[in-house]
């Protein structure tokens, strides 16, 4: 099984220096598609590779690209941004790569800068990870002094800054255009879209901003071509995914695996099963704001397209697992605690639903629950979904609310009929 | 408020330089706000409303401009915080592996609640969004130190390391 982008991320993630990187091949793409290859043969290049953004949206890296306005006569600076602020829940992915490899993820923000013509490029990492910083502010400065930033690369005409940019804390800096605005020193509440960012985006010049895993899929794609990458799965979605798993697992941790792999291996096999006098329940399949799945799609392939069919999102790929001892409604409740909090504010569903949602199923948790709450939880699911908000915080947050509702419905009415908790 | 400054409130010339080299980075002064807030911070530990009325005056904004980023982040404190500031995880994972275990005990051995420090100035506990370890569960961070798989057991060990 190949796992190109965490072979050489060492058990202790002790990350690469630049001459261990490049001893196993590390920078070869960039010399490839500076020397070799046009950036509309890059662009062509990831669109054919079927690479999709690794962030949660799923959407066609080279076709995002394409969007970037191109030529002598366009604005700049052109900006290409890292993504890595990485603040879903239940999500720990791009901090293996970050830790382990920053190298892998500056050539791949090479090469995607090569391919949209940007100038300038930043990795917005968020605060909490200390020793990927440390490790990425080094990297950084090996790249530029050996050519591969800076000036002029390796010949080629091209030229790119790289900054590292670290956040302080707020989940809306996930979000593109929220994340501009915070780079640009203002608080982190999302654009109105469009204009998109390819076309005006930091400091309103033509801006990409790529997830740390889509990033570092990018070398390997230059390297090994389109095929190969869409080979490395077992379905329609090409590449492979870090999976994570967490909660009462026998192993949790996160894995590069082809592609397509199924929720039940990843349960049973990776993360070793559920720990002795646990049962599986169901699952968020790729973080906080994603459908709940059960038992019945234990068999279905971890890709975008299997996932979305079941009903839920495939996100980050990092799986949070509810087991038979958890309450459904604590676990719910929780999950809009972190969202309620974590609104920008900025719209009015948003800023009082998600209070309002937190109240109601902190009362059912509680035991203080009315018949009529469910509801209100109800037409939440409704009101906050996609369409009636500004940005898609709202929307993620009812996604494991409305399947919670559809799946565990009698928990939740058998907490407000018993008039406590049952798992209490 | 305090209007009489006193040599302890005003910014320090390491303070300006360093505010002034991440405004040099930018192409607008106001885009190195949460730099500067950063750099206050770093040098004593939170920032209060006189270093937040000297940062935005550097950065060209009112100061009332400049708390509304300083407020919108989790991690600008507009509070004085103790020498130690204990960040536990409250996301998803944490939660199911039982961090209210971890919390219970923090709060009735430092006899502090959220948002609140020891009387001798030692720690102060705020809950965290999901700190991007949840195979490692339950997870705390003090000041730049992440623990993970935190039992209460290891909790007073973790403490004592921190003085």
């Amino acid at each position: 099984m190949e796992r190109p982008l965490t072979k050489h991320i060492r058990p202790d993630r002790e990350p690469l220096s630049l001459q261990e990187y490049e001893r196993v091949g590390g920078y070869q793409a960039v010399r490839k598609a500076l020397q070799e290859l046009s950036p509309e043969a890059v662009v062509a290049l990831v669109k054919d590779s079927n690479l999709r953004g690794r962030g949660g949206a799923g959407f066609n890296t080279g076709l995002k690209w394409s969007f970037v306005p191109m030529g002598p006569d366009v604005p700049r600076p052109k900006y290409l941004v890292a993504n890595a602020d990485e603040m879903e829940p239940g999500t720990f992915k791009d901090r293996m790569l970050l830790e382990g490899n920053p190298h892998q993820l500056i050539e791949g923000m090479i090469v995607a800068s090569y391919a949209i013509g940007a100038d300038i490029s930043y990795v917005f990492l968020r605060w909490a990870y200390k020793k990927a910083a440390q490790g990425i502010v080094r990297a950084i400065q090996e790249a530029y002094a050996a050519g591969y930033l800076g000036q002029n690369i390796l010949g080629s005409g091209f030229s790119l800054e790289m900054h590292l940019h670290t956040g302080v804390g707020r989940y809306m800096c996930g979000e593109e255009t929220a994340l501009l605005n915070a780079l640009e020193g203002k608080r982190a509440m999302p654009r109105a879209k469009p204009p998109f960012p390819q076309v005006s985006g930091l400091y309103g010049k033509p801006t990409i901003v790529n997830n740390v895993e889509t990033l570092c899929c990018l070398p390997h794609i230059v390297n090994n071509g389109p095929e190969w990458f869409k080979g490395l799965s077992r379905t329609q979605d090409a590449g492979t995914k870090i999976y994570g798993v967490s909660g009462k697992v026998k192993r949790p941790g996160a894995w590069e695996l082809p592609m397509g792999v199924t929720i039940r291996e990843l349960v049973e096999e990776y993360a070793g099963g559920m720990l002795d006098g646990y049962k599986f329940k169901g699952a968020l399949p790729g973080g906080a704001s994603t459908d709940f799945l059960v038992e019945q799609h234990l068999d279905t392939p971890m890709d975008y397209t299997s996932i979305a069919a079941a009903g839920s999102r495939m996100g980050t790929g990092t799986m949070i697992i509810l087991d038979d001892q958890t309450c459904p409604v604590g676990f719910v409740h929780n999950l809009q605690h972190f969202f309620a909090q974590e609104s920008c504010g900025f719209c009015t569903p948003c800023r009082e639903g998600l209070p309002w949602v937190e109240k109601v199923l902190l009362s059912i948790d509680r035991g203080e629950g009315r018949p009529e709450d469910m509801n209100i939880l109800d037409f939440h699911t409704k009101y906050l979904g996609p369409g009636n908000t500004f940005c898609a915080l709202a929307p993620g947050a009812m996604e494991p609310l409305q399947s919670a509702l559809k799946y565990f419905r009698e928990d939740f009415e058998r907490h407000i009929h018993d008039h406590q908790c049952p798992w209490k | 408020m305090n209007n009489n400054k006193t040599e302890e409130q005003m910014l320090t010339t390491e303070e300006i330089a360093q505010i002034e080299h991440e405004i040099s980075l930018v192409p607008q002064k106001k885009a190195a706000c949460i730099e500067a807030l950063k750099v206050v911070q770093q040098h004593r530990g939170w920032v209060s409303d006189e270093s937040l009325k000297d940062t935005a005056t550097m950065l060209g904004m009112s100061a009332e401009e400049l708390d509304s980023v300083a407020t919108f982040y989790n991690l600008i404190f507009r509070q004085p915080v103790g020498r130690h500031v204990i960040l536990l995880c409250d996301s998803i994972s944490c939660w199911v592996m039982g961090y209210e275990q971890i919390r219970d005990h923090l709060m009735q051995k430092l006899q502090i609640k959220y948002g609140e420090t020891t009387p001798d100035g030692r720690f102060t506990l705020l809950p965290n969004v999901c700190l991007g370890t949840c195979d490692r569960a339950p997870a705390l961070m003090i000041d730049d130190h992440l623990y993970q798989n935190v039992t209460i057991e290891e909790l007073d060990g973790i403490l004592h390391h921190h003085r």
